[in-house]
């Protein structure tokens, strides 16, 4: 699709605030002496009413996408429906949030030094994202590929708004994504994924437990109360973006046998034959 | 209708709804115009001025952010980046320094002077090929800024004193949109596309536009006389002398 088809984000159709367009012209300041611009971005909106993540994308292979907070099994779940496809012949890349090299340096330094504010990890996060879809989602899509991202833009949507960015602006950031064809939700009790986490390694990372946030100064806790939120925000996004509710409180090959089904129906149509990367790439990882 | 001190601030778009609610009485003055046109000596010049007038300044600058810097810097050096990437890295560093220097700085009472502000992303994204509608509603975590001077130049003026300066750069010539393999053509057609950018959002967004062709005496009085328009408006207080202290103007 070429730059300028692109349609535009639909700010009206989001949740959240109102749009600048709906106020006033001259809005009063706020409490903080801090108005929003009555000529901001919104006034430029075009009337194209719907984003590239509402629109099934043109190319011939699959996007798979699995999402939910961590410890929430997505991860293996996934591993295992690479093995499967792999088995089946199927051309397979994988791809994983948070991977490129682009900003990798980025990432560390502010991570390391406490440097991020909500807007520069999800900036940081949105290069990142970017860049994979450049050189690792679209290219393998166009050759009739099957992509499996562990971890979207979604992901970004609830952590990000859960930090404290607008649900609109994120989604304005993020209007370069494609639709996956398939989106899996593991949805999990904060509990278990934390009972999971904390038998498989001692400590809860410093932004997984949201920290950053500054909910509470015990990482457990932090991790408790910020989660929740984002497991709230997961829920909302199930229902806007159509994602598929996973029980990951089920047995692992419960879980896998119901995704393979899941993953079958949006393969039906698929003809494995025009991938180009058929017999090349379907070798193990 | 003017409030004392500092006018209300505006945010471009949703802003940064997670911050907390403080007053920002400080002066957020930015400076656009092309490469080459001089915007950094003149910066060098406005802040003693307003100094020995009695002004804290701070000066921020596109890239200079610490978190951002060194891999904007590692990134162009690469073959990676695409449009997408780039405008993301810069607005990435942009809100670096909104939140690290330009808020804290506009929350102490400072003048801040931005090298250059969202506007230039508006004007280069444009050209290289990115949806401008895009570029801005990223941009909507942004402070609209108090004052805008823009140091206006033609691409033939222009030319000269970038090569006398530090000669023609792989980006600043836009190199990288392949418009053509001579460096010298690619840079007059990339520059003649961000000028007329530069000039549609002038009007726009209602820039002061001063004429950057002028001896760089002349080019920091015309900024002064503004930036003195523009405090004694804000502040109520008596307007500011532009050829006061330390005006290179003053030649005994």
């Amino acid at each position: 699709m070429r730059e300028k088809d692109r349609p535009v984000i639909d700010a009206a159709g989001s949740p959240g605030g109102p749009a600048a367009l709906e106020l006033p012209a001259a809005e009063p300041a706020s409490d903080d002496g801090v108005a929003r611009s009555s000529h901001g971005p919104e006034s430029a909106a075009g009337s194209a009413p719907k984003t590239l993540l509402e629109t099934p994308h043109p190319y011939r292979g699959r996007l798979i996408c699995v999402e939910g907070i961590d410890g929430s099994g997505k991860s293996t779940q996934l591993l295992l429906l690479e093995r499967w496809l792999r088995s089946r012949g199927y051309p397979v890349h994988f791809t994983e949030w948070n991977s490129s090299r682009l900003v990798r340096h980025s990432m560390q330094r502010g991570k390391k030094k406490n440097l991020l504010t909500p807007t520069t990890f999800s900036l940081l996060h949105a290069v990142d994202f970017a860049d994979r879809l450049t050189y690792q989602i679209l290219p393998p899509l166009k050759a009739g590929m099957i992509v499996l991202a562990d971890r979207y833009v979604y992901t970004a949507f609830a952590r990000d708004v859960a930090r404290g960015v607008h649900p609109e602006w994120v989604r304005a950031v993020y209007s370069l994504a494609l639709r996956p064809d398939l989106t899996l939700y593991f949805r999990v009790p904060i509990d278990i994924s934390l009972e999971r986490l904390l038998s498989g390694r001692a400590k809860l990372k410093y932004h997984e437990a949201g920290m950053d946030v500054g909910l509470s100064a015990d990482p457990v806790e932090s991790f408790r109360l910020f989660q929740s939120r984002v497991l709230e925000i997961y829920d909302q996004l199930t229902l806007e973006f159509g994602m598929r509710p996973i029980d990951a409180t089920a047995e692992i090959p419960h879980q896998q046998r119901v995704i393979r089904t899941m993953v079958q129906e949006i393969l039906r149509d698929y003809d494995r034959n025009r991938a180009n990367g058929n017999g090349v790439t379907s070798r193990p990882r | 209708m003017v409030s004392h001190p500092g006018r209300a601030k505006t945010w471009y778009g949703h802003g940064l709804p997670y911050i907390a609610k403080k007053r920002l009485p400080g002066h957020l003055i930015a400076i656009e115009g092309t490469d080459g046109v001089g915007r950094s000596a003149q910066i060098q010049l406005l802040r003693p001025w307003l100094e020995l007038e009695g002004y804290a300044v701070s000066n921020t600058g596109w890239t200079r952010s610490p978190l951002l810097s060194e891999t904007i810097n590692e990134a162009k050096a690469g073959h990676q980046l695409t449009v997408t990437t780039f405008s993301l890295l810069y607005a990435a560093d942009f809100a670096d320094r909104l939140e690290h220097e330009i808020l804290p700085a506009l929350q102490a009472g400072f003048i801040v002077i931005a090298d250059r502000y969202m506007y230039t992303a508006f004007a280069r994204n444009r050209v290289m090929g990115a949806d401008p509608h895009w570029t801005r509603e990223v941009f909507g975590m942004a402070l609209v800024p108090d004052l805008v001077l823009y140091l206006d130049i033609d691409v033939e003026s222009l030319i000269p004193r970038v090569i006398m300066g530090k000669g023609m750069d792989y980006w600043e010539s836009g190199m990288h949109l392949a418009l053509g393999t001579d460096l010298f053509d690619s840079f007059e057609r990339y520059q003649s596309r961000l000028i007329d950018e530069y000039r549609r959002l002038s009007s726009e967004f209602g820039f002061i536009s001063v004429d950057a062709r002028l001896p760089i005496e002349e080019l920091q009085s015309e900024l002064r006389k503004h930036i003195a328009e523009y405090l004694s408006g804000a502040t109520g207080k008596p307007r500011l002398d532009p050829a006061g202290n330390g005006a290179p103007t003053r030649k005994e």
